[in-house]
């Protein structure tokens, strides 16, 4: 399994799916969310057809401006055939994106490794 | 307690640590404490960015009454004021998509209650202990 550290990010690879793991406790600054999203944006554009998964198991506070953020990376991973899918949301966080619904937007798994499974499965 | 701070978001961090140390003091529960700091975080974003438009000469006013069982917080910008009906929907098929226009909603579902002034120039956020 190869990993690279990235601030804010911790990166696996593992079977063909890159797993992206969040460093940080709060994903609440305008800076660091600004960061964020400029390195999952660099790992898209140079991987297509990527298999991205997500994981928030350090997540403990998320605010709008991430969500916003979230949003594009979606459209940047489908937009380069990729797929992307978030794991390991706790449950308060998990209300936050129930709250705005985009529980339904994006495809959410309980871990990084059901995640990574869901990708072998045939597409519907 | 009254924090009159410039109009960044680094200048708001000292008052929303402060807000989050007093709850705690007063034995706001987790979910509280995670409700203040989200709503918080959205109110003063709001105001730097959409209220006073980042202008870096203009401030923010924040006024802050914690009690052992309401916490209430008013953020209130320079700018001209906004109507709070006016902003759409962010959970429509149409809008789920955008990137923005989040916030208020994550405010109004976290708190007891959120209301904006007449000019819509400042939002009085409150929390009960509960």
């Amino acid at each position: 399994m190869a990993e690279e550290q990235k601030s804010h990010l911790k990166i696996t690879r593992h079977q063909g799916v890159c797993i992206a793991e969040f460093e940080d406790r709060k994903i609440l600054e305008e800076l660091s969310i600004s960061e964020i999203g400029e390195l999952l944006s660099q790992i898209v554009d140079s991987e297509p057809d990527l298999k991205l998964v997500l994981s928030f198991r350090n997540v403990e506070h998320l605010s709008s401006a991430a969500l916003g953020m979230l949003i594009n990376l979606r459209s940047e991973v489908r937009e380069k055939d990729g797929q992307l899918k978030l794991s390991n949301i706790r449950p308060q966080i998990y209300e936050v994106f129930k709250i705005t619904k985009l529980n339904k937007l994006f495809e959410i798994h309980d871990t990084a490794a059901q995640a990574m499974q869901a990708f072998a499965q045939p597409q519907e | 307690m009254t924090f009159v701070i410039k109009n960044t978001l680094s200048a708001a961090k000292e008052p929303e640590r402060a807000i989050l140390q007093l709850v705690r003091q007063y034995g706001y529960s987790n979910d509280s404490c995670f409700a203040i700091r989200l709503a918080l975080e959205e109110a003063l974003t709001n105001a730097i960015k959409h209220g006073n438009r980042g202008d870096p000469d203009k401030q923010l006013t924040i006024r802050v009454f914690i009690g052992p069982e309401e916490a209430i917080i008013y953020v209130a910008d320079e700018g001209a004021g906004f109507e709070p009906c006016s902003v759409p929907d962010c959970t429509t098929p149409q809008r789920i998509s955008l990137p923005d226009g989040r916030g208020i909603m994550l405010m109004k579902a976290y708190l007891d209650e959120v209301t904006y002034s007449e000019r819509g120039n400042e939002v009085r956020l409150l929390k009960r202990n509960n």
